[in-house]
């Protein structure tokens, strides 16, 4: 066995656990500004570099250079102790790049994803995408102003065919109190879906 | 060339261009498991910065405290994917330490989980 220097155990000594939780939802409907409302620095932002060779990455037309393009990906942060820190992902809701999503959800701890009553099906997807992989998710309904109707969780729920145990929560994503309630809600909720406590 | 995802780029040299001067055109296995919220912290003793881009120096400037990939994509302006390939550059000289995040292949668990928990009530 390889001795670690003292020098990068010393290093690795300062690096904190991180979790993930993830922010979806289609188009528009109120990701980045509920990174904001919770994140403890203005949201950042990446890109991920796509060729046209990424997985299922076919219908780039119209995007000149020919072989790139990218994927803006917003991010907010929590320290929660020096010992562990939380990140918070959005990510866009175009269907083209839920592949990314694949990556981004591998050992988080679940995602929230918002809903605009006005266009219940641009969420959709999203919901779909992490129902099918088993990870706990919370629904959050935004209230956009203009809404015309305000729906009932139960509405919602039978509108997109969600399932008994996911919760559903109204939230207003510009409102930190309210984004930290439906995180509380997703770590809760998660917690929930453990295996039974071995009596160890 | 203009729109908005592309302003990145060298202008006059185009997409794909500049990663690829940054990162020699090579991709990385070790790169690829490497999480956007992988921590990485600078090993004090990385002094030798010779042979080092200046991307490579940035990053090693910011991680005198901890930092995800994804942090450091975005405080040095590249794309993930080039982030990680100058990270593990970093990593095979020692430079760096990185820690995955705590349950890279499966979800958290109950202490985890609980600590978290606590954590976003007290905010
Ligand atoms: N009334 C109301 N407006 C909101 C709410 N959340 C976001 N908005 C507004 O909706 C607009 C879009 O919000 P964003 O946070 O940019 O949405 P997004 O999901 O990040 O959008 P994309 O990244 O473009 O998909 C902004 O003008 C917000 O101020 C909400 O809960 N209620
Ligand atoms: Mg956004």
């Amino acid at each position: 066995m390889v001795s670690v220097p003292s020098d990068q155990r010393q290093a690795a000594a300062l690096a904190p656990e991180s979790v993930k939780i993830l922010v979806a939802g289609g188009f528009g409907v109120g990701k980045t500004t509920m990174v904001a409302s919770v994140s403890e620095i203005p949201p950042l932002s990446t890109e991920e570099l796509l060729t046209e060779a990424s997985d299922g990455i076919d219908d780039l037309a119209g995007i000149e250079g020919k072989t790139t393009t990218t994927v803006a990906l917003d991010f907010g942060r929590i320290t929660i102790s020096p010992k562990l820190v939380m990140y918070l992902f959005g990510t866009p809701g175009q269907d083209r790049f839920w592949f990314m999503w694949d990556e981004l959800a591998r050992g988080a701890i679940g995602a929230i994803v918002l809903i605009d009553t006005r266009r219940l099906d641009a969420s959709f997807a999203a919901i779909d995408f992490f129902e099918r992989r088993e990870i706990p998710f919370v629904v959050g309904i935004n209230h956009f102003d203009g809404a015309e109707h305000r729906y009932e969780p139960e509405e919602i729920r039978t509108a997109l065919a969600i399932s008994p145990g996911i919760p559903i929560v109204p939230c207003d994503a510009r409102k930190r109190d309210a984004s930290k309630l439906i995180l509380i809600r997703l770590i809760e909720h998660a917690m929930s879906r453990l295996p039974a406590q071995a009596s160890a | 060339m203009t729109g908005d995802e592309t302003q990145w780029f060298d202008e006059a040299a185009g997409p794909l261009v500049r990663p690829y001067a940054m990162t020699g055109g090579r991709t990385r296995p070790g790169a690829a498991w490497l999480d956007v919220a992988t921590q990485v912290v600078t090993v004090p003793s990385a002094s030798e910065r010779l042979g080092l881009g200046p991307e490579h120096q940035a990053i090693l400037d910011l991680c005198h405290r901890a930092l995800s990939v994804a942090e450091l994509a975005s405080y040095v302006n590249v794309p993930l994917v080039v982030i990680k390939v100058l990270i593990s550059d970093l990593m095979d000289r020692g430079d760096v330490v990185v820690r995955p995040p705590a349950q890279a292949l499966q979800a958290p668990g109950r202490d985890l989980l609980q600590a978290v928990l606590d954590g976003v009530r007290a905010l």
